[in-house]
């Protein structure tokens, strides 16, 4: 059954001056599988954080609605609404200087009255994102002064501290080193699989895609091009669409999933 | 450590040992609490005539013939607790301001709101007026006035088709209008006669001596309200200082705090000014003071930041009023060489 659904949403950003508002998402209809991994893939700007955006609810669809287990989302309070469904960004900066234990237990905020403090219950949540995300041993440690891997693993462990059941995924491993990458994605793979979390993730990296999405969707110019299985979807013919790429396209033995080599660009 | 597909394992029995929030915050607040009592106790005592207080609390002596009395009840007195008010208010609209515009360096006076309350008093002392509003005098109404104007810009200005506010606009539109009215507030003072230039200039430089409990009893309800709005938004603060997104994907209504933070911040800003004039330094030195001191948790900062506030701006009075007895130096003169120095100290043992 699908859990988590964009039903026809568009949305234009609001231009100055006499440009007319230029459509980021036209029509776009996404179904996803409650406890699946969905890969969104596109070119810059064809709308897809635009897209997760109001998937989360931090946007609200000029047309369209997005539902959650059959509920509209806009017509939930934000704190129901981020009990379910909770981002990771492509970057975080914060303007001050939070420790990573205390970013994490921000994720308990849906959970918490606005004047409430958090209790023992919410701190060994806390902990036990950190420790599922390998970064217990930097709780006390300044965000501001981990490395890029870590510092994404911690936005992840604050995420998780959410106790979502959907986890939206902004390029999370854009800023990382290979070896940081995998590590990402490795975890993502667990919690998707141990927790039962429904993943949607945006990325340029289509070998990560590859690797790690049950079904791909596919976006150019705010319109959805295609929905499906990875095995279905990721083709020559869909980098070619997507990127005016040509590329290889084949099984890889040794990975177990399909690569993508990159030939040449066309036009 | 290494991050593969294997479960982790329980939690280990050692955890980072961070003191949760509850005994973090009590403590604070008994700390800063104790502080400022203490400043507000002795504040009153300490002045340049040297009063007896068990002949000023004494009853069998009539209040009008008892000097020690009127000096400590009339003069010092309501200057102490305008000063708590004062810096109470200061140091947490500061608070609010850095948080809302994501920068550190922002202070009450960043968004043109005290310009807006300097050139309402300005007209007022210059060019004489007599508008009394309730229990507020001319000139506190006036800077009230000009406050309310320069926020109402502001937030004109930011609140474009957006809902949620632009920082950036913000701030510029607070540096412009901070220039704008500062131009203006020099103009009037070019044309004015000497006499009415030193009194402008001296109210400017903020004064506590407010003469009696109405000016407060005036102020109070706004900075009141403000508080009460401040209370309600710690949390929110926080999760939009990691960035507006991750905030609202968190449940925080972005638009509705940006709004609330800027009405209750630009309320306790315009009820100090009006008050005591627009005493510097107090909004920016003390949040920064405090986040050295205990971390950067607004449910932290905010609260001990009011009552340092308050210690500090009492203790900075007190200097003002006996360093240099019987000549008294403008308040908003003494918070900034001896904040400005010390703070300076702190950063750079910091680093």
């Amino acid at each position: 059954m699908s859990y988590l659904v964009a039903h026809e949403v568009s949305y234009a950003y609001p231009r100055r001056g006499r440009a007319v508002a230029m459509p980021a998402v036209s029509e776009v209809t996404l179904a996803v599988e409650r406890g699946s991994f969905t890969g969104l893939l596109g070119p810059n700007g064809c709308g897809k954080t635009t897209l997760l955006k109001m998937m989360a609810g931090i946007l609200r669809p000029a047309s369209g609605t997005v539902t959650l287990a059959g509920r509209a989302l806009a017509d939930m309070p934000r704190r129901v609404a981020a009990r379910h469904v909770a981002v990771v960004p492509q970057d975080t900066h914060p303007a001050f200087d939070y420790t990573a234990l205390e970013i994490v237990l921000m994720g308990r905020h849906p959970h918490l009255r606005p004047t409430q403090l958090e209790g023992p219950g919410d701190l060994t949540i806390a902990h036990q994102s950190l420790q599922s995300t390998g970064t217990l041993h930097l709780a006390d440690r300044p965000f501001t002064s981990l490395s890029g891997g870590e510092r994404q693993r911690v936005v992840i462990a604050s995420a998780l501290a959410q106790q979502p059941d959907v986890l939206l995924l902004d390029e999370p491993t854009a800023s990382l080193d290979l070896g940081r990458q995998l590590e990402v994605a490795a975890l993502l793979r667990r919690l998707s699989r141990e927790n039962d979390v429904t993943m949607v993730m945006a990325t340029h990296d289509l070998n990560l895609a590859a690797s790690m999405c049950d079904t791909l969707a596919l976006l150019r110019q705010g319109r959805l091009l295609h929905h499906g299985s990875t095995a279905d979807v990721l083709t020559e013919t869909a980098v070619r669409q997507l990127y005016d790429v040509e590329a290889d396209v084949q099984f890889h033995q040794a990975s177990g999933h399909l690569t993508v080599t990159p030939v040449r660009r066309i036009g | 450590m290494i991050v593969d597909g294997t479960a982790p394992a329980a939690l280990p029995s050692q955890l980072p040992q961070s003191p949760p929030i509850r005994s973090r915050l009590a403590l604070t607040i008994a700390g800063f609490g104790a502080l400022a009592i203490a400043s507000c106790v002795l504040a009153p005592l300490v002045g340049s005539s040297s009063i007896s207080l068990r002949r000023a609390l004494d009853s069998s002596i009539p209040f009008a013939s008892n000097v020690d009395a009127q000096i400590l009840f009339i003069a010092r007195l309501p200057r102490v607790l305008a000063g708590a008010l004062v810096g109470a208010a200061l140091a947490s609209a500061g608070v609010v301001f850095q948080a809302l515009l994501r920068n550190p360096l922002a202070t009450p006076f960043t968004l043109g709101v005290s310009a807006g309350a300097s050139l309402g008093a300005m007209l007022v002392i210059i060019l004489g007026g007599t508008l009394a509003v309730g229990p507020l005098s001319p000139v506190p109404a006036a800077s009230l006035a000009g406050a309310g104007l320069a926020a109402a810009i502001v937030y004109a200005l930011a609140n474009g088709p957006r809902r949620v506010m632009s920082t950036t606009v913000l701030l510029l539109a607070g540096v412009t209008l901070n220039a704008f009215f500062s131009a203006l507030i020099l103009f009037v003072q070019y044309l004015a006669d000497v006499a009415e230039v030193y009194r402008a200039t001296r109210w400017l430089m903020g004064d506590l001596d407010v003469g009696s409990f109405t000016p407060i009893v005036a102020a109070l309800p706004l900075i009141v309200i403000a508080g009460i709005i401040f209370a309600r938004m710690p949390s929110a603060l926080n999760l939009m200082g990691v960035d507006s997104d991750s905030a609202a994907a968190r449940g925080v209504d972005v638009a509705a705090t940006q709004r609330w933070a800027f009405f209750s911040a630009s309320l306790a800003t315009s009820a100090a000014v009006a008050l005591a004039g627009p005493i510097g330094f107090i909004g920016i030195v003390v949040p920064h003071l405090v986040r050295l001191l205990v971390g950067v948790d607004h449910r932290i900062v905010l609260p001990a930041s009011a009552l340092f506030g308050a210690t500090f701006l009492v203790i900075s009075d007190m200097l003002a009023r006996t360093l240099l007895a019987p000549v008294e130096i403008p308040v908003g003169i003494v918070t900034a060489i001896i904040g400005g120095p010390f703070f300076l100290w702190l950063l750079v043992r910091e680093a």
